[in-house]
């Protein structure tokens, strides 16, 4: 079974201006340990799309299940567990909150979760060792680089062992050998087994999944499988130039 | 998230905009220290009208000589002396629910003994006096009933009195003159301390009603029986209002008063008169409280405003909660126990400034105050209640945002 399952996706607003179709019978499946960049051009849909299997919003019409769950059958609460236990999200912004260090911003789905101080401590810190950044633990946001509040934006996706990275534009605040090198930890967890699913308007980006598949007025235009390019070769040339 | 996890997270969320916080809080702090000023004040005053009841001596009502008309002249309350020994004695006989029926008769003189002369009140009275006024001697004894029958010469002294003449030495068997009498001390009276009206209550002397009556305050008392007023002590304060009604009939049948012809006498109920003290520093009780209440409502719209801005302000932080996996009443518990955790320390403050308030008042106005661990409770209770009752709006809010939305809100 696929950890990703979509059949007939449609999802329709109902504005004053008239109907907007943002996504049109998006059927697709999604299997584990992928690394899968969705394009296309900003009314695409491919934000629509990323906000339904993220279970932010629920579809118009059509079926989705994510790990076993028909996705469409929940209520409020059951979207936030799903998103709770099964996918961590990591934003263009970062989103971390401001008044808090790293190590807090990483506990928060945990506190979600229900775990104790102790196991949020533990696993906050093993998931920040993860992304590079245990002896910052303690630094606020403001006190980070972009990259570092996006290394622990990652780490608080991770934390609850979702299955599904959910990266919306996540290289999009940062500059270019930065973005790499978070392009880089990127791949190097899906080697280790972890789902990305990675949204983007960047060519550039999206060369680096494994899959890729383009949006256009809603609809899935393109699919197909890739080589995908690695950042450590463009950060070791970097280097070596 | 521990309640104690959530409220210090309130708290880091409240003190890092301490100003705006605190000004946020300025209206539960007034209304809260208003309640708590109230509350001591008031309960203050009544402790001192009831310990100015206890001094007078609880359900009494005093019967004092009408006003007499003479040849169509109105001479006024006490202009002669139409109440006798024999009224009380009546009363006390024939009225239900009667104590003690004091009569006596008051004058002011000079006492004299040895070198010292001292100006007081005088009193001449019998020995129902002790129990109307519940007061009692403290040195020495008090009249015996032989001694008022034959009108003896024998003087009981207020503490001040005893201290003016005597000083530090024992009056008893000592003689004082009044009015070049000897009279011989055989009692000190116990300290009353001050009346309702400021007057020293110890300033005074006791001698038989009769030994008054003829010896000392001249007037027309000696011609017949009459005295100046009648105490009556009831047995409870229900028994005072019939017992009024049937003292006037019986004082009028006495007196032949008949028709439409006035009372030749007036009562009055000074339980009454102390109730209505009471009754005036409830008003006083009734507006702070409406102060309170008002202020606590205006706190409590503050409290409204600044949630919701912060609920503004905050929409990212909810938007990404709601991403991460809280549930719309995770948000809601959150802002609540926010703003919660904002009026109880507004609440807290407040107990602080009304406690200090009723200190300062009782400081000056040398009134005792009572700060009650009730009113504290309640007060704080009651401004915890006032953050989730206004708190709730600007929460439910938060709790109902859409999660795609508010995480693309700047």
């Amino acid at each position: 079974m696929s950890l990703i399952e979509t059949h007939d996706l449609r999802r329709v607003y109902e504005l004053d201006s008239g109907r907007v179709v943002a996504l049109d019978h998006a059927s697709l499946s999604i299997e584990k340990s992928d690394f899968i960049a969705v394009m296309g051009p900003s009314g695409s849909g491919k934000s629509t799309f990323m906000n339904l299997i993220g279970c932010l919003d629920k579809p118009t019409s059509g079926h989705y299940r994510l790990a076993g769950t028909a996705v469409e059958s929940l209520d409020a609460n059951g979207l936030a567990r799903l998103r709770n236990r099964e996918i961590g999200f990591v934003f263009q912004q970062f989103n971390l909150l401001p008044r808090i260090d790293a190590l807090s911003n990483v506990e928060l789905p945990m506190i979600y979760a229900g775990f104790d101080k102790k196991t949020r401590r533990d696993r906050a810190l093993h998931a920040l060792g993860r992304v590079g950044l245990a002896e910052r633990a303690h630094h606020r946001p403001m006190q980070l680089s972009g990259g570092q509040q996006q290394r622990v934006a990652i780490a608080r996706a991770l934390v609850n062992s979702p299955s599904l990275l959910l990266a919306d534009e996540p290289t999009g605040a940062l500059d270019s050998r930065t973005a790499i090198e978070i392009l880089a930890l990127f791949q190097e967890l899906n080697r280790e087994g972890v789902t990305i699913v990675l949204v983007t308007h960047d060519a550039d980006v999206g060369r680096h999944a494994r899959r890729l598949i383009r949006f256009k007025d809603g609809k899935i235009l393109d699919d197909h499988r890739q080589t995908p390019l690695d950042a450590r070769d463009l950060l070791s040339a970097e280097v070596a130039a | 998230m521990t309640l104690i996890e959530a409220i210090r997270s309130a708290l880091s969320a409240i003190t890092a905009n301490a100003l705006r916080s605190l000004l946020t809080m300025l209206g539960i702090v007034i209304g809260v220290a208003a309640v708590i000023a109230m509350v001591a004040i008031g309960s203050g005053a009544r402790n001192l009208v009831d310990q100015q009841i206890r001094s007078l001596g609880a359900n009494l009502a005093i019967v004092t000589p009408g006003n007499v008309t003479q040849g169509g002249a109105r001479l006024g309350a006490g202009a002669s002396s139409t109440l006798t020994d024999e009224d009380a004695d009546a009363i006390r006989r024939e009225v239900d629910g009667v104590v003690a029926a004091a009569p006596f008769v008051q004058g002011t003189t000079q006492v004299i003994a040895g070198g010292n002369n001292w100006g007081t009140r005088i009193y001449a009275i019998d020995l129902d006096w002790f129990a109307a006024r519940e007061w009692d001697v403290a040195t020495g004894r008090s009249f015996d009933p032989e001694e008022v029958r034959r009108g003896d010469i024998v003087v009981i002294l207020g503490q001040t009195v005893a201290k003016n003449l005597f000083g530090e030495d024992d009056p008893i068997d000592q003689v004082v003159r009044v009015r070049n009498v000897p009279f011989r001390v055989i009692g000190v009276m116990a300290t009353k301390g001050q009346s309702a009206f400021g007057q020293d209550q110890d300033d005074v002397i006791f001698v038989p009603l009769d030994a008054g009556r003829r010896r000392v305050i001249g007037r027309n008392y000696a011609k017949d029986r009459s005295v100046g007023s009648i105490f009556v002590k009831f047995a409870s304060e229900d028994d005072i209002e019939p017992g009024i009604e049937s003292m006037t009939t019986l004082l009028r049948q006495r007196h032949r008063v008949i028709g439409d012809q006035e009372d030749d006498f007036s009562i009055r109920n000074l339980t009454e008169i102390a109730n209505t003290a009471s009754a005036s520093a409830n008003t006083l009780s009734m507006l702070l409280a409406a102060v309170a209440a008002v202020s606590l409502l205006v706190g409590g719209i503050g409290i409204m405003n600044i949630m919701l801005v912060s609920v503004t302000e905050r929409t990212r932080e909810i938007g990404l909660r709601l991403a991460v996996g809280a549930r719309p009443r995770d948000i809601l518990s959150q802002f609540l126990i926010e703003a919660t955790t904002l009026s109880t320390i507004g609440g807290a403050l407040g107990v602080g400034l009304g406690a200090g308030a009723a200190y300062l008042v009782a400081r000056i106005a040398g009134w005792p105050s009572l700060i009650s661990p009730n009113a504290v409770v309640l007060a704080v209770g009651f401004s915890a209640l006032v953050g989730i009752f206004f708190g709730f709006y600007p929460a439910q809010r938060a709790a109902k945002l859409d999660p795609i939305e508010a995480l693309r809100r700047d």
